[in-house]
């Protein structure tokens, strides 16, 4: 076992923790976090190297040690936590056993870090040059030279104008252009490590796809090593050279980034890649795997592997023995006995529908209808216009996906569908061709049970005073009107049909994991029997092997119950896997609306197209990349014309996009795309690109 | 690839999984941890000691006393902390140590019931103005300025002098007075979640106002208002204590702090400071126990 496991130490990165040519080696790092008394290991004997130049990535899910582990490597753990065993050494140097200052100057000259939230690394009262200089005359320059050199930095990192945004206060950019202004800050002492902790989770796709351009050359050029931190497991395989996954404070699996995600050879690895919805896989069609079960909870030390609770393949070896890291390939290590048998490991879920997939009713009338609606929000005498005379509609069974990155009015959609945001005059939305109120508090009781909603963030949705019981019966008393046994049974049901069970009933929110409060959130807005159920984002606060649960959840139940979504979320994977129509918004206009087929694949709308291009594939497939030009603009002044124009790669010559607003034209049969350029010259420009989750595959 | 460290991964099964007290994740957060958590602070024990002394003395002070708190005795006036008067004897010879046990009842019992009443107004007004919002809000927190420009003491000094003093009417004023400060604090407190999703869902269920008011945001505001009374109750041991040193409290001859410290102030320079200074210690040890006991609370719900 010792002999596999020095092999296992020897094949992450074939480096010795002394070898100058690794820029960070950590070895056997185990980190402590006392609490009540107790300590608490978030990491376990984690090993790694990272080799002047490379890009290692680290991923796991929340939980697993992952911020624990960079905050370890510049000794910034908070006052509790401590690292109890084992050794870092950064360019030579061991941070560990260093001063005060020592280690000043380590923080200073050596590694940067580039957190998620860029509003919080940046001083709010301090103009943005000025923090960057700061930097240079910290490394000896003087205020002119410093000046001169921030400038070029900011160019760098592709800022068109940089003495403009120097003179500008942090608030005043935008997220995506706050996080290239701390990229260059981090740059500017030419570390030699830099950590990059989910730096582009806060972006939208297209932004956060320009951003991730930026890291390859700025790294040739700085010669910099980059740790890079995502829960994000295509974007850690876009940009990183080899990655370690770590799962509850243990490194799993480590080697090269494309083996690892190709031939993944540790079941937790195998799961997590299993969870994401793939091209080609849809709610009619298959299930995704899951991974049961939860994290070890804080504090409790597995006698044997950390994840053999949760692993199809464990056995009683498992239970009671930790593996040791076995070499698996050139460079690669797998903490598992049975790494041979992972790949095929069985499914935790069957991939069989549980109940025969209802197609969407093809009637021609519509369940819910969306004409002209226009919602202005005013604010201190500026009005901003959210929502530009959007007309849609939904059908019954049907899932409609809404796709757009933040701003583009999404979330007021469903608002003001649902009655908890007033539309403007003159807009109309309908129920079964029946005009409703727009305010909810006026809509009568069958309205109110039709239209419901399964919230983003379940800790702001449920409230964190009541019980899983009185949350999940409240809908079943005052929108089904049961009460005593009819409501008991009825609870009972529905508590089945969302996997919950009895014993989660007493229990209060903040009591449970994350996917379980929002399996809570899923069965209020199913309790009244809804027609119709918004799905904002229902999703995105959880983890991957979460996600997938209520993917598949929210599949069956809509086959049984007949709901229509209206399905909400920026991860266009899982707009495909759920969706039957999407509609694209774009500062509150639509800009495309088909079946789901169609706009994922050309002809489509330009901004479709980018968008698509921006997400980034776990296959690997580097596609070519529409590039945006600039920034979304603020829809409080949406550009003339076509409002995309500012940044559409096709932009015609002719000067009619920046003149004149095109009409949302049906090119084919409930296909509609908001563009000048006609729909056969759309085809002639997009043909032949395959976009990475196209769907229809073979 | 050929280099391997000296030292073996050592994988194997933690050393010592010492009974790790995984606390289950059923309990996390409850309500017992908190107490505990409460129990351990020495600020909240000595608060708590204090403050339990006074509720005793409050309900039997008169058969603590060592002496009737009543009881003249002219042939001894004003005399120091001795044996048969530990802290000493008031002008007309009561026993200082007896008036001082005897007069937490009024004092307690004015502030509570005070602090209470001005709890409840405060905390229904308050969940109105931060739920209800717009004009009514802007009125009403007009208002509110308005009466929280006015001095306390003024306001309840002139009632007091056109009701008359009586308990009642220093409960309700007082009450009164505190009712605006107190809605101040849990309208904020509600303006903080009233962006929370519940809010919504509880409106998609066609949720009454005063359903979601006092079942949904309530519990969430609760702490605030916790930390609020103990807050206010500090105070209203004051707004009591000064009301009655002034004249407009609890009337004599019935033992009070504040009244016993206005009738014996008048002899301090003549070297009588014992009838002064314990009724004076008496209402800052109070306080002080109010405001230890406070502070662990409010850090007990923050952390």
């Amino acid at each position: 076992m010792n002999a596999a496991a020095a092999s296992g130490a020897a094949a992450s990165g074939g480096a010795e923790p002394s070898d100058p040519a690794s820029t960070l080696a950590v070895s056997h790092l185990d980190v402590a976090y006392r609490v009540r008394g107790q300590d608490r290991l978030a990491l376990r004997d984690v090993s790694f190297t990272i080799a002047r130049g490379e890009t290692y990535g680290l991923v796991g899910e929340s939980g697993s040690g992952k911020s624990t582990a960079a905050l370890a490597l510049v000794r910034y753990l908070p006052r509790n936590g401590r690292v109890s065993a084992g050794t870092i050494t950064i360019s030579g140097q061991d941070p560990l056993s260093m001063g005060k200052a020592a280690l000043r100057d380590l923080r200073a000259r050596t590694v940067s870090m580039v957190y998620q939230e860029p509003g919080r690394a940046l001083n709010p009262s301090i103009r943005v040059g000025r923090q960057i200089a700061e930097v240079y005359e910290l490394a000896g320059q003087d205020r002119a030279a410093a000046r001169a050199a921030s400038e070029e930095m900011l160019r760098k990192v592709q800022i068109s104008d940089p003495r403009g945004v120097m003179d500008r206060y942090p608030h005043e950019l935008s997220g995506g252009m706050a996080q290239r202004v701390v990229i260059a800050m981090a740059l500017a002492a030419s570390p030699s490590l830099l950590i990059l902790d989910e730096p582009t989770t806060a972006l939208d796709a297209t932004v956060e796809a320009e951003v991730l351009d930026l890291l390859p050359p700025l790294r040739e050029e700085f010669r910099t090593s980059v740790l890079f931190i995502s829960h994000n497991l295509a974007v850690i395989a876009k940009m990183c050279d080899r990655v370690g996954v770590l799962y509850a404070g243990e490194l799993v699996e480590e080697g090269p980034a494309r083996a690892v995600f190709d031939q993944p050879r540790h079941p937790y690895t195998v799961g997590l890649l299993r969870c994401i919805p793939r091209r080609g896989q849809r709610k009619d069609r298959d299930r995704l795997d899951t991974i049961p079960g939860f994290l070890p909870a804080p504090g409790e030390e597995p006698a044997g592997c950390v994840f053999a609770p949760r692993c199809a393949l464990a056995t009683d070896r498992c239970r009671a023995e930790a593996p040791p890291a076995y070499p698996v390939g050139p460079g690669r290590a797998s903490r598992c006995f049975y790494h041979e048998a992972a790949p095929d490991m069985p499914r935790s879920t069957p991939a069989s529908l549980p109940a025969a997939p209802a197609a969407p009713a093809t009637d021609t009338e519509p369940l819910v209808g969306i004409e002209e609606l226009s919602k202005t929000f005013t604010a201190r005498g500026s009005s901003v216009r959210a929502l530009h005379s959007v007309s849609l509609s939904l059908r019954r069974g049907e899932t409609l996906g809404l796709v757009g990155e933040s701003g583009s009015g999404k979330t007021t959609l469903a608002r003001v569908l649902l009655g908890l945001t007033a539309p403007d005059e003159g807009s109309v939305v309908t129920l079964d061709g029946a005009r409703l109120s727009p305010d909810a508090r006026r809509r009568p009781r069958d309205v109110l049970r039709a239209l419901q909603i399964v919230f983003q963030n379940p800790d702001s949705a449920l409230n964190r005073r009541h019980t899983v019981r009185s949350l999940i019966s409240r809908p079943l008393s005052r929108l089904a009107g049961l009460s005593g046994a009819r409501l008991r049974a009825r609870l009972e049901e529905l508590i089945t049909s969302v996997r919950l069970e009895d014993r989660h009933l007493p229990l209060r929110p903040g009591q449970l994991s994350g996917g379980l409060k929002q399996r809570v959130a899923i069965a209020r807005a199913f309790g009244g029997g809804p027609r119709v159920v918004v799905c904002d984002e229902p999703t995105s606060a959880l983890d991957v092997s979460v996600q997938a649960a209520i993917l598949n959840l929210l599949a069956d139940l809509q086959a049984r119950e007949q709901a229509s979504y209206l399905f909400i979320s920026h991860d266009l994977g899982l707009v495909r896997y759920l969706s039957d129509r999407i509609v694209v918004l774009y500062l509150g206009r639509v800009m495309e609306v088909g079946p789901a087929g169609a706009v994922f694949s050309a002809p489509h709308h330009p901004y479709t197209e980018a968008l698509l291009s921006a997400v980034p594939s776990i296959d690997g497939q580097r596609t070519q990349r529409i590039k945006l030009e600039g920034e979304i603009p603020s829809a409080a002044s949406p550009p003339s014309g076509c409002v995309f124009h500012t940044r559409c790669p096709r932009r015609l010559p002719s000067g009619i996009c920046e003149s004149t607003e095109p009409e949302l034209l049906e090119g084919e049969p409930g296909h509609l795309i908001r563009c000048h350029i006609p729909l056969a010259e759309l085809r002639g420009l997009q043909t032949g690109e395959t976009v990475s989750l196209q769907g229809e595959s073979p | 690839m050929s280099d391997s460290e000296g030292g073996a991964q050592v994988t194997a099964a933690p050393a010592a999984p010492a009974a790790t007290v995984a606390v289950a994740r059923g309990t996390r957060g409850g309500a017992l941890p908190r107490w505990r958590l409460l129990v351990r602070r020495p600020t909240f024990i000595v608060g708590a000691v204090i403050l339990l002394f006074w509720i005793v003395c409050a309900m039997f002070g008169h058969l603590i006393a060592p002496d009737n708190p009543l009881a003249q005795n002219l042939l001894s006036p004003n005399t120091g902390p001795s044996g048969a008067h530990w802290l000493g004897t008031d002008q007309l010879g009561r026993d200082v140590l007896s008036r001082i046990l005897a007069g937490a009842r009024d004092i307690l019992l004015i502030t509570l019931l005070a602090t209470l009443l001005g709890t409840v107004l405060g905390t229904v007004l308050g969940l109105a103005m931060g739920y209800f919002g717009g004009a009514f809000d802007l009125v009403t927190g007009r208002i509110v300025e308005a009466v929280l420009a006015l001095p306390a003491v003024i306001i309840a000094f002139l009632f007091v002098v056109a009701l008359g003093p009586s308990t009642v009417t220093l409960v309700v004023l007082i009450g009164l007075i505190f009712t605006p400060l107190i809605a101040r604090t849990v309208r904020a407190a509600v303006l903080a979640e009233r962006h929370m999703d519940y809010l919504s869902a509880a409106r998609l269920l066609g949720e009454r106002p005063a359903y979601i008011m006092f079942r949904e945001v309530l519990p969430n505001v609760m702490p605030a208002i916790l930390v609020e009374f103990t807050v206010r109750l500090g105070y209203a041991v004051f707004t009591v204590a000064t009301l009655s040193f002034l004249g407009f409290g609890v009337q004599p001859p019935t033992p009070d702090w504040g009244a016993d410290i206005a009738a014996n102030y008048g002899v301090l320079p003549a070297g009588y400071w014992w009838e002064t200074l314990f009724p004076a210690l008496a209402i800052a040890s109070l306080v002080t126990a109010i405001i230890l006991v406070t502070d662990s609370i409010e850090q007990v719900l923050s952390s």
